[in-house]
């Protein structure tokens, strides 16, 4: 889906709050959304590509606003309600208070047939895809011709594995990119390397 | 007449939200505050920048072991005692030097080979790195303190799969000959990242 989440290349946003001593947490409860999403994946109760999916879900606006552990929070309690362990009355009960989830997921989808197998030096294009589900290609790629450099071992398709659907696993690309080629005569000069699904590339003539 | 009606208008503060859940799974039995003190133990204590900077110490220190580091990351940092989840099937490890500048970010969520790096820094979540980093690099690096000779290449990796990425810093030139274990004390987890040199 072409979410809120998608934000690489997006223009408009100010300088990084940077700080050398930033830390990862700043309160305890962040950690117990982590340590509880963690043992949410072990447990087998759902896997990183729904979980990912769940955060894309969330209306934009919760999105933009929340913290990234809200959003955690927010998928977490939104894949236990959609998995039957949890309802919302009950959490709503409990937090005394409205409990905003992510909006429902649209249909996944399995491998694309015809992929291909490639090498190392190989120009690839990303294909025009416009995927209603969970997607791993960043929108800044979609369209744009790069270089392989390597692959990757098979990883679990996230546009199925997100949806419980069945599919192959896969492997990605190393797929290095000009930022020229990305945003031409809008970005500073760099080579970007994105891993890339090989059901979302196809040979560049 | 008050109104006898419950009905919820307000969004419950975030930390009764997870109390709410914490709570309701722990009343089904499946034991997750204790499960959160094992995982926040970990998170703490175990997923750390110093693991990543025991890796670095060794490789600057061992030529073998930078060529194995280089070849398999994942296979090298487990002669550390190190490891990453299942999920985190490849671990590239990504080599700087005076002409290159590798950087990496997740455009689309957060992530990070945060066994080995430390979980990530609160900016790296953020939406202005996210959005910027992969098109603005050489301003965004100089804003954050980075500021990188004109013919540095600069390479930026968006983590978009389950592989993960570290960056090998160089080693300064003064700390030639120190102990491992010294070396290990200068490698900060925003050099791995690849948003400072040392």
């Amino acid at each position: 889906m072409d979410g809120m989440h998608d934000l690489g290349g997006r223009q408009g946003f100010g300088a990084v709050r940077y700080r050398p001593d930033a830390r990862a947490f700043h309160e305890a409860w962040e950690v117990r959304v982590n340590s509880l999403y963690a043992f949410a994946v072990r447990r087998g109760i759902f896997n990183m590509d729904e979980y990912r999916h769940a955060i894309e879900r969330m209306e934009p606006r919760h999105y933009l606003t929340a913290s990234y552990y809200e959003r955690s929070l927010t998928s977490l309690a939104t894949l236990l309600v959609e998995k039957g362990i949890l309802t919302r009355e009950e959490l709503e009960r409990r937090a005394q208070g409205l409990f905003p989830l992510a909006a429902p997921s649209a249909p996944g989808r399995s491998n694309v047939p015809t992929r291909e197998r490639f090498q190392p030096g190989d120009r690839v294009r990303v294909r025009d895809d416009y995927v209603p589900g969970h997607v791993r290609m960043p929108g800044y790629i979609r369209g744009k011709t790069g270089v392989v450099v390597s692959e990757s071992p098979a990883y679990p398709f996230p546009d199925a594995h997100a949806h419980a659907l069945a599919a192959q696993d896969e492997p990605t690309y190393d797929v290095r990119f000009r930022s020229e080629d990305l945003w031409p005569q809008s970005a500073d000069a760099a080579l970007v390397h994105v891993g890339v699904f090989q059901s979302y590339l196809e040979r560049a003539t | 007449m008050p109104d006898q009606n419950p009905v919820i208008q307000r969004t419950a503060p975030v930390e009764r939200r997870v109390d709410a859940i914490q709570q309701a799974l722990d009343e089904r039995g499946m034991n997750a505050t204790d499960a959160v003190e094992e995982l926040t133990e970990l998170a703490e204590e175990h997923w750390i920048p110093q693991n990543g900077a025991r890796v670095v110490a060794r490789a600057w220190v061992d030529p073998e072991f930078r060529r194995r580091l280089l070849a398999n990351g994942r296979a090298a940092v487990a002669e550390l005692g190190l490891s990453m989840p299942k999920h985190h099937r490849h671990l590239v490890v990504l080599e700087n030097t005076p002409a290159v500048q590798n950087v990496i970010c997740c455009t689309q969520c957060s992530c990070t080979a945060f066994t080995i790096i430390g979980l990530p820094p609160d900016w790296y979540k953020d939406l202005e790195y996210r959005a910027r980093v992969v098109r603005e690099s050489r301003t965004v690096l100089k804003e954050m303190g980075l500021d990188l000779a004109p013919d540095v290449e600069i390479r930026v990796w968006d983590t978009t799969a389950d592989t993960r990425y570290m960056v090998l810093p160089e080693q300064p030139p003064e700390t030639i000959g120190w102990s491992e274990e010294k070396l290990a004390g200068i490698v900060t987890r925003d050099s791995m990242i690849g948003v400072a040199r040392l």
